[in-house]
């Protein structure tokens, strides 16, 4: 039934190939990502009124409304010496390309491993467990990168921030976004099954994460017994780059070096123990 | 195509797969037959180069699924037991993206699933999410998707488990179009029926070990009379009447539920019955089968 449509021309062991696996070996991340964006185009309407909702109402609500509170006892240029929604912004969009970026490492991995098992169809293939971490990551990091800019557009149309620091804070949101994501894939492929385990995720990780962050006021105002969550939590790393560099907000050189390293770091361990357990599950 | 010697899997202490040796080669149907937990999607699994071995050697296309996993599952077609498809996704998409992890051009893929849609008669469920498939066209499904590299070997595990008789004898129309094409298949299945209908020639295993290597006719042959006489005496009388027809026939089983008389002529033996003044509930006599088979060589029946 095959050999009219054969495209192959290469040999293996004597018989035509129609797989060219030099290129399979280097494009395999690329096959699974392109799998997941199809996948995520299956929800592209919920992906866009959640990617534009967001932002607007975080813009009316809090920073509008809160804002013309803190600017109305702080004076315009309450904190950091900026109006309040310019000292937000860099929080708001670290958040929400977290929240972007991971759920497109927890939700796959659940899926391929216990939802749809889709996983073990790709492992089926030539494809090796690295590719599908990498496919996943490369998946993660578009979502991550296209809602970051869509909030951007918003927030410039609100005049919370200028044209000139979408570069560096699109920099400190998506690198942020992408490392917090590569922590919960490692975390996501020790998941069993599917027991609302994201849910205590969400309500117990995340939320205190954008809460005690130095989201909405900075972290020295907290109390020191709280403050250690800013410190764990990447919002923070991410929120104080942000500052810094869009707008000037002081922090001193060490300090700088400590976030970009942090962020490093659960970055690099995120994808070495996800690497290691996918590994594991999918060669059983 | 495929030659394992003493290939064994332990999943910690308990041996799954135990030292089992067994060659298939190429354009051949080769079976795996065994009642559930024998083994035979863990052995699966080994020769798809997806699970390693404990022990023992393993050689698919002459090459060790340890060292060379990536480049022999590029050869291979994969049925697994438990379907995996995005439910999400159109029918024609899951081939599609199944066919893209090959690395396979869109160009090749186009005309491709144009093919395998119509080999599994599911053209006119191209644009239908696989969610509203049923369980037999998911499972045609996921027959062709494991042909769209087009495999050297394809590897079946438990094709028809599950689906009604008639979406199973669709399936095996399909499985019979592709022995006559020449294509290797690995079918396992603890349906003694399918065996017989698909395979060239079998292993039967129980506990992870091989009880008996074949061809179906053979092993009929050998382990089993011509004919099978299935007398029923009610499940509390069962016991006892077994006892005083023991001395009928080749061998008798005595189930819970029905007495198996074997023997050359199955009539026969139904006659000798009536004339000792028994009267069983129901009588049918029938050919033996790889059924008879596996009862034979492990005291048990295959499916339970
Ligand atoms: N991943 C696993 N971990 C532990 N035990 C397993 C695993 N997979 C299979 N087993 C055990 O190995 C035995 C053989 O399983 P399997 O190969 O699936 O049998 P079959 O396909 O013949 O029904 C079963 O007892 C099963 O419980
Ligand atoms: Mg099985």
């Amino acid at each position: 039934m095959s050999a009219q449509i054969s495209e192959a021309k290469l040999t293996w062991q004597g018989s035509t190939k129609l797989i060219d696996l030099n290129k399979v070996r280097l494009w395999g991340p690329w096959f699974v990502a392109e799998y997941r964006l199809r996948n995520m185009s299956k929800w592209m309407w919920a992906l866009i009124a959640f990617g534009l909702g967001n932002p607007l109402l975080y813009l009316m609500s809090v920073g509008i409304g809160i804002g013309a509170l803190v600017n109305k006892n702080l004076g315009p240029n309450g904190i950091d010496g900026v109006g309040y929604l310019t000292f937000l912004a860099p929080a708001l969009l670290a958040t929400a390309a977290i929240q972007a970026a991971m759920d497109e490492t927890t939700f796959p991995t659940l899926q391929g491993f216990v939802w749809d098992r889709s996983f073990f169809s790709m492992i089926a293939t030539q494809l090796r467990s690295r590719d599908i971490v990498g496919g996943i990551m490369i998946a993660s990091a578009i979502r991550c990168i296209v809602n970051t800019v869509f909030y951007e557009l918003v927030l410039l149309a609100f005049g919370a921030i200028t044209l000139e620091s979408i570069p560096v804070l699109s920099f400190s949101a998506i690198f942020a976004g992408i490392a917090f994501a590569c922590v919960m894939l490692a975390v996501s492929s020790y998941v069993e099954e599917d027991d609302g385990f994201f849910a205590l995720v969400g309500r117990f990780i995340i939320a205190p994460m954008f809460m005690f962050s130095g989201t909405f006021y900075p972290l020295t105002s907290l109390p020191i017994y709280l403050q250690w969550i800013g410190w764990i939590s990447p919002v923070w790393h991410s929120t104080d780059i942000g500052r810094n560099l869009s707008y000037g907000h002081a922090v001193e050189p060490w300090l700088m070096f400590v976030h970009f390293a942090y962020l490093a770091a659960i970055m690099v361990a995120g994808l070495l123990v996800a690497n290691r357990k996918f590994g594991m599950r999918l060669n059983k | 195509m495929i030659v394992a010697k003493g290939l064994t899997k332990k999943y910690e202490d308990f041996v799954a797969v135990d030292g089992i040796t067994f060659s298939v080669k190429r354009g051949e149907s080769f079976g795996l037959l065994g009642p559930n937990g024998a083994g035979k999607s863990t052995t699966m699994r080994m020769i798809a180069s997806t699970s390693q071995r404990t022990s023992g050697d393993l050689t698919i296309l002459g090459k060790d699924p340890n060292k060379f996993g990536p480049e022999i599952r590029a050869h291979l077609g994969v049925v697994p037991q438990q379907d995996s498809h995005d439910r999400e996704l159109k029918t024609w998409e899951n081939l599609y993206i199944y066919g893209r992890y090959f690395g396979l051009s869109r160009k090749f893929l186009k005309a491709k699933i144009v093919e395998l849609l119509e080999f599994a008669q599911l053209t006119d469920k191209r644009d239908t999410k696989v969610s509203a498939l049923s369980g037999g066209m998911q499972r045609r499904l996921t027959i062709a998707r494991g042909m769209v590299n087009e495999p050297e070997i394809l590897m079946l595990d438990e094709p028809t488990t599950g689906l009604d008789p008639q979406a199973r004898h669709i399936l095996w129309d399909r499985l019979f179009r592709l022995k006559e094409e020449g294509v290797t298949l690995v079918i396992t299945t603890h349906y003694m029926d399918e065996a017989e209908q698909l395979c060239d020639r079998l292993i039967v295993m129980d506990k992870g070990k091989i009880m008996a290597e074949g061809a179906p006719a053979e092993l009929i042959k050998k382990y089993s009379s011509k004919e099978v006489l299935e007398v029923r005496f009610g499940s509390k009388n069962n016991a006892e009447a077994g006892q005083k027809i023991a001395h009928l026939g080749d061998r008798i089983e005595t189930l819970p539920d029905r007495i198996l008389v074997y023997s050359e002529d199955g009539e026969k033996i139904l006659k000798q019955i009536h004339k000792m003044g028994l009267e069983p509930q129901t009588s049918l006599v029938r050919r033996s089968s790889l059924e008879d088979v596996f009862l034979r060589l492990t005291g048990r029946t295959l499916v339970d």
